[in-house]
């Protein structure tokens, strides 16, 4: 049973995000480079099923020089092998490019099941894996919150509004990840020791023959600041909450009319 | 002349309403650009809800009737949107930005060869080509984004965001998709009800969220007490999720559900980042919190400064009154 699981690294959460020089992108400075937290729930996912079922782990990302602190990261949890395609900075955003370079660099080797993360914090597209799946000819399940693997198929739960679906699904095949999948590990000590001697395959994006900036899907125009908001109407309503509610409905019937 | 494609999504047999939304969209975009709109509708059992699209702007409905669409596949629907698009020749393809349409338009897209725009705000045309706003590390900035000059151009729309709205267009032309037979390795065996009937937050026009404020549990009662005299959802911080007292389904934030609603009450939440990436594209923000410096009054259109328990119930009183 191998696994590969795919991350990208992005932005921690709490960041200030800043416009950088381009006004395409952001400004790089002082930013702390994180494991995307959807791709967390992946690696667990693929590390509790090969410790279940016997394989390896591969993780694979798509980035510059810096990325390879997400695969040492995710060799510490323990994932065997670690695959980085080096490039990316065109393709910030291009599901499809990603998708196109991920699927060349996996298509001759051997899986069982590839796992993602539900989204990539930061572009927040979400489509990378079911793209990666249609190019690779195998069924995917997106959302994932439950999963059984049996012998050459899986059972997976993905939520939708106001329901969940239940799918089965013959493998290979790819997942998408969602919170409530697992409680992802933290590394040990032990492990990111470890993780400086594990493989690292360093892949130049020339030898699978994508050319990401001249043959783009996606093109940022320009990324800017959300406009500054109007400060709101703030009722202090300490002392005479009940006067503070009559005013505040009153307020959203007659002036936002959102009653 | 130039067509958008609509992808048409039905639970049961009924149109969904940001479904609803994504055509109504097409329809403004269309006469702006000169172009039609055409819709593709899986399903089964599905000719009456085909033509009654009719009302919101299709001019023809491309239907694939068959037991085996009756529920979702990704890789069905993925053939009967691809059959569609070789039909209809689309300079673009909008799919509702719900949990169906956001993992079926990047499987279409990549079957067609191209690249997608998800989760899409405001959308202009310039010549045929859609450049598209979407809001990217957690709504804290905005990028204006374009195809790159590929098509079709496929685009998901972010639910509740652009308006249904009805035009003066009669019954749609239903029209069945012949050839349509794939293989689908993943199949849905079921689909289950776990919101008890409940409205979901991400299809909800007013949601009233609880957070830490709320002290436990058994509290959401007086959230969800608000929530049913709005007419709206309850939902919820990551905070209260995590700690067990409501379910995630109700979750709004980045681990949770992006939601626009043209009401958000927050109650008893400070507004960390992680929730504000959820709801700051909802229409009018309401804030309860008892702490002045709570972030989440930096956001809100209105505020109270107070103690929710004493603030909510005559809240509700009011509201009630008004409906009386």
């Amino acid at each position: 049973m191998n696994c590969v699981v795919c991350v990208t690294s992005v932005p921690d959460t709490a960041s200030v995000i800043k416009i950088g020089g381009d006004g395409k992108g952001i400004d790089e400075t002082g930013i702390k480079w994180i494991v995307s937290p959807y791709d967390e729930y992946a690696l667990e996912e693929a590390l509790q099923l090969t410790e279940a079922k016997g394989g390896e782990v591969t993780a694979i990302t798509f980035g510059p020089a810096r990325a390879e602190a997400a695969l040492r990261d995710c060799l510490a949890r323990g994932a065997h092998q670690a695959i980085h395609i080096l490039g990316g900075e065109a393709s910030l955003g291009d599901s499809y490019t990603i998708a196109r370079v991920l699927a060349a660099a996996l298509k001759d080797r051997s899986w069982d099941l590839i796992l993602c993360g539900f989204k990539g914090v930061g572009t927040d597209n979400g489509q990378v894996g079911q793209m990666l799946a249609e190019l690779l000819d195998i069924p995917h399940v997106g959302n994932v919150t439950e999963l059984e693997v049996g012998d050459g198929s899986l059972k997976a739960g993905r939520e939708v509004e106001g329901g969940r679906e239940q799918v089965s699904s013959s493998m290979p095949a790819l997942l998408t990840c969602q919170k409530g999948l697992n409680e992802p590990r933290y590394a040990a000590l032990k492990g990111i020791m470890a993780a400086k001697r594990k493989p690292v395959d360093k892949v130049e994006l020339s030898s699978l023959g994508i050319d990401e900036a001249g043959d783009r899907s996606y093109e940022v125009r320009k990324l800017e600041l959300p406009p500054p908001k109007e400060a709101g109407t703030i009722i202090q309503g300490e002392d005479d909450p009940a006067g503070a509610a009559r005013q505040l409905v009153e307020l959203l019937r007659t002036e936002a009319k959102a009653i | 002349m130039a067509h958008i494609l609509v992808f048409v999504e039905q639970r049961n047999n009924e149109i969904r309403a940001a479904s609803l939304q994504a055509i109504s969209e097409a329809r403004r975009q269309a006469a702006a650009g000169g172009m039609e709109v055409a819709a593709v509708l899986p399903g089964h059992g599905v000719a009456d809800a085909a033509a009654g699209l009719g009302a919101y702007g299709a001019g023809r409905v491309h239907v694939a009737d068959d037991p085996q669409f009756e529920r979702y596949s990704a890789e069905g629907y993925t053939a009967v949107v691809a059959k569609a698009a070789e039909q209809v020749q689309p300079t673009a393809i909008f799919f509702p930005g719900t949990a169906m349409g956001r993992d079926l338009a990047p499987r279409v897209a990549a079957r067609l060869g191209v690249g997608a725009l998800a989760d899409v705000v405001e959308l202009t045309l310039e010549g045929d080509a859609f450049v598209a706003r979407r809001p990217v590390y957690s709504a804290k900035a905005f990028a204006t984004v374009d195809t790159a000059g590929k098509r079709p151009q496929v685009i998901s729309l972010r639910p509740n965001v652009f308006a249904a709205e009805k035009s003066d267009g009669g019954s749609a032309e239903v029209v069945q998709l012949e050839g349509v037979s794939p293989t689908i390795r993943a199949v849905v065996q079921e689909l289950r009800d776990t919101g008890g009937g409940e409205l979901d937050v991400a299809e909800a026009d007013v949601i009233v969220s609880g957070g830490r404020g709320i002290k436990g549990p058994e509290n959401f009662e007086l959230i969800r007490k608000l929530a049913d005299v709005l007419g709206g959802a309850v939902g919820a911080s990551r905070a209260v999720v995590d700690a067990g007292w409501i379910s995630h389904d109700h979750q709004v934030g980045q681990t949770g559900k992006v939601v626009s609603p043209s009401l958000y009450v927050a109650c008893g939440i400070s507004g960390a980042i992680q929730h504000l990436a959820g709801m700051s594209s909802s229409k009018v923000i309401v804030a309860v919190n008892k702490d002045p410096d709570a972030p989440i009054f930096k956001i809100a259109d209105y505020g109270v400064v107070g103690d929710l328990f004493q603030v909510l119930p005559p809240m509700v009183e009011e509201i009630e009154k008004l409906k009386a």
